[in-house]
């Protein structure tokens, strides 16, 4: 039965061009902001792009791209995905539990299944991109999802990390985690990197580097960029809409833009 | 326990370890239905009777929570755990998040190793009456990932629990990493039988946060672990240069406060966004010790002093 599962996720894999998985070993530093982003970023270059919420117990897709109350409708060829802000598939247990307040109390076999489920029983389609959004950690959820997907082609990861080395630090760890699995990497980006007080326009280090930014260059990974702080990103999170067509120029935009340049022409070469 | 499934328990499992496990009418076909019906699950773990006689030496067991991650879990943990110290009790911090572990770092502890003695792991002491445990004591270096599933992890917060030898303490602070899954039911599941205080619940402003922090209060309800409170961290940023306060993370939907009245669960209080908070926790440093005079300082210390009154209003170290 194992091998069957796996023949069909092979199967719904192959037509799905690139796959990204963003992680990092700590919380709150963006995981979820950088999925999205990238989707809608991926997304208005005219790139059909999805992205499944592998965070179990703490899913933040949905509401990031504004499709919360959506639910999984069951055809004969899977299940189908909600569709979110700029048409992007969306897939995240949250569609399937009860209402904002339910917890998924679940232990670790279980998320794992749900996972394989996820990714076996999604009815994408056709994709350029499939981006896949993690929880903090090494564990259940990472080990799942890079396994399924260990035969697939065109298959990366992507870390993100604030300056500190509280954070950075645990990158390092998720760094060995990626070569112990022989999952490539594209790069990391740097998250929450300066605050521009909108008063008087000091750029505020609110989250300092330290000496952990000396260890990352050693491992020589690419850094793809980094994306200041603001305010207004929360504000289109909570509301679920794109920062890229309510700011298009905005210091973070552009930032992200150019990341987005270097990541379609990294998974290209 | 649940090691012991077959299979993950399905949607509509009246409990593996309830009265009708095995018997009920969504147990039929599950692969489950046999070992639940033997009665085997519903038999005591030996080990919670350890745990609970190991733990009979601490007065109070807080847990710090969040459904959502870098809130400042480990940051309110280390600054409780601070600040009880420097009242003069005796206290123990215990770090149960197994795959990002950051209380070493925060403690200034990284590189230190617990030890094996006659009366069990000793816990690394940061002064003569604050001890912590945490995975990342167990390290051979301190970049090597922690790359395990549910069970194992289960496995290691028994040992912490089960194995650790604390001296008498009055408070022991337990640090978790985000979520409701393994690590969260077998702490709740260990210490049930040591009455635990409760759990403080740590979230920022935005609605991104308290989306998950919503379902950690009901986990706590469900699994009847009191909520101390509620913490809002990173409330305001106030410029170093022009004093302009901005809300990084904007309350789009009315913050912790307008949470915690429809959740019904005291607020404790805000906590401003200090970038001398994360420079202390890089260096392994007390913020509230270093900046004494701080808004975030005061804030913490209030917090804290309202919450021990709480837990025990005739304790005369803390008046």
């Amino acid at each position: 039965e194992d091998k069957a599962d796996m023949e069909k996720l092979d199967l719904r894999m192959k037509v799905i061009q690139h796959k990204i998985l963003v992680m990092s070993g700590k919380g709150g530093v963006g995981k979820s902001t950088v999925s999205s982003l990238l989707a809608l970023g991926l997304a208005e270059m005219g790139f059909k792009v999805g992205i499944l919420d592998v965070d179990i117990c703490g899913p933040s897709i949905p509401k990031l791209l504004n499709c919360e109350n959506g639910s999984i409708v069951n055809k004969p060829w899977g299940w189908v995905p909600v569709t979110g802000t700029n048409n992007i598939l969306v897939m995240s247990i949250a569609f399937i539990t009860g209402t904002k307040e339910t917890p998924v109390i679940w232990r670790g076999p279980r998320k794992t299944n749900m996972i394989v489920r996820f990714l076996k029983d999604t009815y994408w389609g056709k994709l350029d991109y499939l981006v896949i959004d993690t929880p903090p950690g090494t564990s259940d959820e990472h080990l799942s999802a890079v396994k399924s997907l260990s035969s697939s082609s065109s298959f990366y990861s992507l870390m993100v990390t604030t300056p500190q080395d509280l954070s950075i630090s645990t990158v390092l760890r998720q760094i060995n985690f990626c070569s112990k699995l022989k999952l490539p990497l594209l790069g990391i980006i740097h998250n929450m990197d300066g605050y521009a007080c909108p008063c008087c326009g000091e750029i505020c280090e609110i989250f300092e580097h330290g000496m952990c930014d000396k260890e990352l260059e050693k491992l020589n990974v690419k850094s793809l960029g980094k994306i200041p702080i603001d305010p207004q990103i929360c504000l289109n999170g909570d509301n679920g809409t794109s920062i890229f067509k309510d700011h298009p120029n905005s210091p973070l935009t552009t930032s992200f833009k150019q990341i987005l340049q270097q990541i379609t022409t990294l998974v290209k070469s | 326990m649940s090691e012991n499934l077959v299979e993950p328990p399905p949607e509509h499992c009246p409990g593996t370890q309830s009265e009708q496990a095995g018997n009920s009418s969504a147990c039929q076909g599950c692969p489950n239905q046999k070992i639940c019906s033997s009665g085997q699950l519903k038999q005591v773990d030996p080990d919670i009777e350890i745990i609970k006689t190991r733990l009979s030496v601490v007065s109070h067991k807080i847990l710090v929570l969040s459904g959502k991650g870098g809130v400042g879990k480990s940051t309110v943990s280390s600054q409780l755990a601070f600040y009880l110290q420097k009242q003069g009790h005796e206290v123990g911090l215990m770090d149960i998040d197994i795959c990002g572990p950051s209380i070493p770092k925060i403690m200034g502890m990284e590189g230190e190793q617990l030890h094996q003695t006659s009366l069990g792991w000793e816990p690394v002491y940061v002064e003569d009456n604050l001890a912590v445990v945490s995975i990342g004591f167990l390290l051979n270096e301190p970049n090597q990932a922690i790359i395990w599933r549910g069970p194992k992890k289960n496995t290691m917060i028994k040992q912490f629990l089960k194995d650790v030898y604390w001296n008498k303490l009055d408070y022991l602070v337990i640090d978790t990493p985000p979520g409701t899954s393994d690590e969260h039911l077998s702490i709740v599941q260990y210490l049930k039988q040591t009455q635990p205080e409760g759990a403080i619940i740590v979230t920022t402003p935005q609605e991104i946060s308290l989306l998950d922090v919503r379902k950690e209060i009901t986990f706590c309800k469900k699994v009847g672990l009191p909520v101390l409170g509620v913490i809002e961290n990173m409330s305001i940023f106030i410029c170093p240069k022009c004093k302009t306060e901005t809300k990084i993370f904007p309350p789009t939907t009315g913050g912790a406060i307008k949470m915690c009245q429809e959740m019904e669960v005291p607020y404790l209080g805000s906590i401003p966004l200090d970038p001398l908070i994360a420079r202390s926790c890089d260096q392994g440093k007390c913020y509230v010790t270093e900046f004494p005079n701080s808004l975030a300082s005061q804030a913490y210390n209030k917090i804290f002093k309202d919450l021990i009154n709480k837990i025990q209003p005739q304790d005369p170290k803390s008046q």
